[in-house]
């Protein structure tokens, strides 16, 4: 567990989380875009990451609860009118939904390790071809949104600004939450789950339960995300929504940054998404068509980090700039 | 519907099948014995695709006959791979060598999309549409050669298992490990031959597949999938469960395709996956751990 | 009062009979030492009570209710706290951190959880050592914390397994100072498996001995270390 931030830390991050607020001033829609796809990376990491860096549990199919939250708020906005700050609710129920089902039949039946995460695949790509050809839902063709940019908020129709303090509302939230969680009696379940079953359990904890619970917030959580992408990006394709490489992507903000710690997500979030954005844009400017490389850049960096780094970036910046407090 | 369609069919799977075998085979030595997740195994499969494509449309050579040297390359690539790389990881939390392999995966599959492009990339072997015909069957060549070729490099790798005594030493390791160290057995070369004869499975498997299906960037993850379904339904460690595995889902994928539609075939595997995982996790042919 | 009734418990594990037929009973406050040569069944027996194993035959009974079958939490929560005798600390959180989730269990709010953990640690000489990360400690530490890990969940019984393995004398003594301090002043029982004669001698009230799964002795300490069965399997002639 890493030791709180000391005013240094905490100064540091209110600075960040000034300049962030005031940047849409400066800031062109490209710089924006970028951000928020930062912000988006950051959440959904913190909601991943709540299950593998705190529960200990791999899941390798996170995809399929951002595709669900995203395609219950859309259909009930598309075919019922229903706005999406309610649909948002109907959208955790039906993620966390399925959440309970993978979460039971993991640790009912003892499925562990590789097998978990064997598993959330299996379930992602599942539901990824059930889509396909769920013709209410668009099937293979998709669901799309009007875009709209007159502002109506409750509505989750506007410009670029609108989603931009979403996003950071959703980040900076997703954060809060970690933090508060990990200072909760069910966070330090978490750790004990994490790091030794059977001792936990010697110590009278419901594993079954803290894992459940793990997986719910979790998955509830991402749902969340996936109902900012919907309305931000105004389509859905199960083939993409769904796809294993959406799930790799919401792992790489918390690995790199750090699995298990509060900032880990963005941290990594903050470090991947500039790289990978600059460097299409350099493929880009320098006429090269080369798809793929920003992906195989990301692989490189999970592998990078994997060898030389495994606890993530931020435990190493925050022991360089001292801004943890100091455990003797 | 004619039922002859359905006995043809169940053998096209039963012949893809052993091919698919072919390559879990070499997860389930990896994984039997080193006990690392080789997610990268599907895109290890694509990029001995890509080496079939490349040999056949730069040399002419036919892909059964670059199976060989192309199994011959992977066993070095992967008895590199574990020595320089993924020894370290062995003793180390799961969850980190599985990044590891997925980031790898990750490299495999978008080096292979930036160098070939998105498209399929097919092998037209001049015998690529004649069959045979047995009994009611209309039989591919391709598949049928294809299959045949799987099932010698199964036996060669089962006799050597058996037989020799790198063999019997490497199964030493998988039962016991700390045993295997005292009695003086070099445990990381054998691991790293391990490592690379699970990648050499995979190099021959995919050279075959390249016969019967094209090349492309996207197939990657979708092998890793199959080979890991068919390892946990056949049963992990053993070499038979893994072909019987290999026919099982072939052919479960061709009747579903048939069945239902074609772009489902995969649900059925799926299913499939979740059942045997909650049920039966040691798979059909699995000693219970 | 009984606390904790083992009545014919057995236990077999594929043709070897691991308990034979054990019952014993461990009295409120009582200190009670189960020994026995190695593979004689101690842990097994200890793994049975702590719902690890559950019994083929015969009933274990716990302040009145019957706990054998149940859950190692569910154990736990009923006031059963163990120690492993290959030390399992949680490596990557402080000594602290590690028995603050003991004391977790009987409390809801981490403040006064950690509280109380920091108590027990001090009963432990371990509240110096609270911010270090268990995994930097040395052995005979660990195996405080795990006594301190198990005693924050303020059990009524303590199940410790091997707790004195590879200390040296002088910190057998002390461990053995705390363990009669906890049992005088709190009135937890404790049971323990143990080589170690020396504690055995200094602590148990009465003793019970195993020999492949069997009891073969039991009684008073000063009896049991006189009865020949026991030199014969055990002890050898020089114990005493």
């Amino acid at each position: 567990m890493m030791g709180a931030l000391n005013p240094r830390g905490r100064a540091l991050l209110l600075g960040v989380l000034a300049a962030l607020i005031a940047a849409p001033l400066v800031a062109d829609r490209y710089l924006m875009s970028v951000l928020i796809l930062i912000f988006y990376f950051a959440f959904v990491g913190q909601a991943w990451n709540l299950m593998m860096g705190f529960a200990g549990q791999l899941s390798l199919g996170h995809a399929l609860y951002v595709g669900l939250g995203g395609y219950v708020s859309a259909l009930l906005w598309l075919k019922f009118g229903i706005g999406p700050w309610l649909g948002v609710f109907a959208a955790i129920a039906v993620a966390t939904a399925f959440g309970a089902v993978i979460g039971w039949l993991g640790f009912r039946f003892g499925i562990e390790g590789v097998y978990f995460a064997l598993l959330t695949i299996a379930f992602a790509e599942f539901t990824r071809v059930a889509f396909d050809h769920i013709d209410y839902a668009g099937a293979a063709g998709g669901l799309f949104l009007r875009v709209e940019e007159e502002g109506r908020w409750w509505d989750l129709r506007g410009g670029p600004l609108l989603f931009y303090y979403l996003a950071l509302a959703l980040a900076a939230g997703a954060l809060v939450l970690t933090a508060w969680l990990a200072r909760t009696r069910l966070g330090y379940q978490w750790l004990a789950v994490r790091e030794d079953e059977q001792a936990a359990r010697a110590l009278g904890i419901d594993v079954f339960r803290a894992k459940m619970a793990a997986v719910l917030i979790s998955s509830g959580l991402t749902a969340v995300g996936g109902v900012f992408t919907a309305f931000y990006n105004n389509n859905l394709f199960p083939s993409r929504v769904f796809d294993i490489n959406r799930s790799i992507e919401i792992i790489l903000a918390p690995v790199v940054g750090g699995l298990g710690t509060v900032f880990g997500p963005v941290v990594g979030a903050f470090i991947l998404t500039p790289l990978g954005e600059a460097l299409t844009a350099l493929t880009e400017r320098l006429g090269i068509n080369a798809p793929g490389v920003k992906a195989v850049f990301y692989g490189l960096a999970l592998m990078v980090i994997i060898v030389l780094r495994p606890a993530g970036v931020w435990p190493w910046l925050a022991r360089v700039l001292r801004l943890t407090e100091h455990r003797p | 519907m004619n039922p002859s369609i359905y006995l043809e069919v169940v053998v096209q799977g039963v012949l893809t099948g052993l091919v698919y075998g072919l390559m879990a085979l070499g997860l389930s030595v990896i994984f039997g014995v080193v006990r690392v997740v080789n997610f990268a195994h599907g895109e290890f499969t694509v990029a001995a695709m890509y080496a079939a494509y490349l040999l056949f449309s730069v040399f002419g050579v036919d892909p059964l006959v670059a199976m060989v040297p192309i199994a011959v390359a992977f066993f070095g690539i992967g008895y590199g791979l574990q020595r320089a790389l993924v020894n370290r990881f062995v003793g180390r939390a799961e969850h980190e060598q599985f990044i590891l392999l997925v980031g790898l995966a990750i490299i495999i599959v978008n080096g292979t999309l930036l160098i070939f492009g998105a498209d399929a990339r097919p092998v037209r072997l001049p015998y690529g549409f004649d069959s045979f015909v047995i009994g009611p069957v209309i039989v591919d060549k391709v598949r049928l050669y294809a299959a045949g070729a799987a099932l010698a490099v199964a036996a060669a790798l089962f006799l050597f298992f058996r037989f020799t005594r790198t063999g019997t030493a490497i199964r030493a390791c998988a039962d016991n490990l700390v045993g295997a160290a005292v009695v003086g057995l070099d445990v990381r070369r054998l691991y790293a031959l391990t490592f690379g004869l699970g990648l050499a499975c995979v190099g021959a498997a995919g050279a075959l597949m390249e016969t019967i299906a094209d090349a492309k960037p996207e197939l990657g993850p979708v092998y890793t999938l199959i080979a890991f379904i068919i390892v946990i339904v056949g049963g992990l460690g053993s070499m038979t469960g893994a072909l019987i595995g290999g026919v099982l889902i072939g052919v479960s994928e061709g009747l579903a395709g048939l069945i239902i539609a074609p772009s489902m075939k995969s649900m059925m595997s799926f299913a499939l996956l979740i059942v045997v995982l909650a049920l039966r996790p040691q798979g059909i042919m699995g000693r219970r751990r | 009062m009984s606390l904790l009734a083992v009545d014919h418990v057995i236990k077999r594990f594929r043709g070897l009979t691991a308990v034979d037929g054990v019952s014993f009973e461990v009295a409120e406050g009582d200190i009670f030492a189960v020994i026995g040569p190695n593979g004689a069944g101690k842990t097994t027996l200890f793994n049975l009570i702590a719902g690890v194993l559950t019994p083929d035959q015969g009933t274990i009974t716990f302040a009145g209710e019957r706990i054998d079958g149940q859950t190692p939490d569910a154990i736990a929560r009923r006031g059963i706290g163990r120690t492993f005798q290959l030390v399992r600390p949680f490596p990557a959180l402080t000594v602290e951190d590690n028995a603050l989730i003991g004391a977790l269990l009987r409390r809801s709010k981490v403040e006064t959880a950690r509280a109380h953990a920091q108590e027990v640690l001090r009963r432990l000489d371990l509240y110096d050592k609270r911010h270090q990360l268990a995994s930097a400690l040395t052995l005979p530490d660990r195996k405080r914390l795990e006594v301190a890990r198990a005693l924050a969940t303020d059990p009524k019984l303590l199940l410790l397994d091997e707790v004195m393995a590879g200390l040296r004398p002088a910190e057998t003594d002390r461990m053995v100072a705390i363990l009669r301090e906890l049992n005088r002043d709190r009135g937890i029982a404790i049971l323990l498996i143990e080589h170690v004669m020396r504690a055995v001698m200094a602590l148990a009230a009465r003793v019970l001995v195993l020999h492949h799964g069997a009891a073969i002795a039991e009684g008073v300490p000063e009896a049991v270390v006189r009865n020949q069965a026991v030199i014969d399997s055990y002890l050898g002639a020089e114990a005493l």
